[in-house]
């Protein structure tokens, strides 16, 4: 009866210190490797306006997407629970939030990496459901969309 | 066929609107999926196989999407917008829609 107990609380915990060790790794490795690639798009901006910057001078347009489907570990889906009982910000999910925004508008991107901006982009989240009920709780997909432009100018405008 | 997000072909006049087209699908994770996700969502991170998967069904309502701007005679769909949403547990739909419009 007590080593039944014992194991219903031991499983819990071990999950929760898994997903703390690995989870807190794996989240340090995305931002650096996020850091990284961020900086290689340096003078390559995402905007959120229509107007392509130096008007009428664009020579091509199309569209790039980018996605990704990001989850957070144990450990801070266990603080969130907490979180949902005294009310207030949920810290533990917006570095989740954060990293699959940049992470998508970076893939974005990437599928057209020669663009000179990428203008109307739009960011679009939802929520991934499980099958089974409340084990999808903190998986979101980001998508990230816009026109990749180049302009008829170089890139230095 | 170009596809934009943005009101107008740069450089191009546009001559004729066919109005609005769209494309979609709904999808449901298989099972096998589900359980290497489940493992992954111990440890948090990207779950590769589901945005295969929504990666997969993007591109699916696009080519219905731009299957019904060919149809129409039309050669850049303009303004494409992407919505998902949940159907039921564990399936969701992917829609694509735009405006199908002919340039010179």
């Amino acid at each position: 009866m007590s080593i039944e107990l014992l194991i219903s609380i031991a499983i819990p915990v071990f999950l929760i210190v898994v997903g703390r060790v690995v989870g807190s790794s794996i989240e340090r490795k995305h931002y650096a490797s996020i850091e990284d690639r961020e900086a290689r798009f340096h003078g390559q901006p995402a905007l959120s306006t229509k107007q392509s910057d130096p008007p009428g001078a664009v020579r091509s347009a199309s569209l790039a997407t980018g996605s990704v489907v990001l989850s957070v570990d144990h450990f801070k889906r266990f603080l969130s629970g907490f979180r949902m009982i005294f009310g207030g910000e949920v810290r533990s999910y917006s570095s989740l939030i954060e990293r699959a925004r940049r992470e998508a508008v970076l893939r974005m991107k990437e599928s057209q990496p020669d663009a000179h901006a990428y203008i109307n982009t739009r960011l679009e989240t939802s929520t991934i459901s499980s099958t089974t009920g409340n084990e999808g709780i903190g998986t979101i997909e980001v998508l990230a969309y816009g026109t990749a432009v180049h302009y008829d100018r170089a890139k230095g405008r | 066929m170009i596809l934009t997000n943005i009101d107008s072909m740069p450089g191009q006049r546009i001559v004729q609107h066919f109005g609005l087209v769209q494309g979609s699908t709904i999808r449901a994770k298989h099972f096998g999926r589900d359980f290497a996700a489940g493992l992954k969502n111990i440890v948090g991170g990207e779950l590769k196989g589901y945005t295969e998967l929504l990666q997969e069904s993007r591109a699916e309502a696009t080519s219905r999407m731009v299957a019904q701007a060919r149809d129409l005679g039309a050669n850049p769909v303009i303004n494409v917008r992407f919505t998902t949403s949940s159907v039921a547990q564990g399936a969701s739909e992917i829609l694509a829609y735009g405006t199908a419009v002919l340039v010179e």
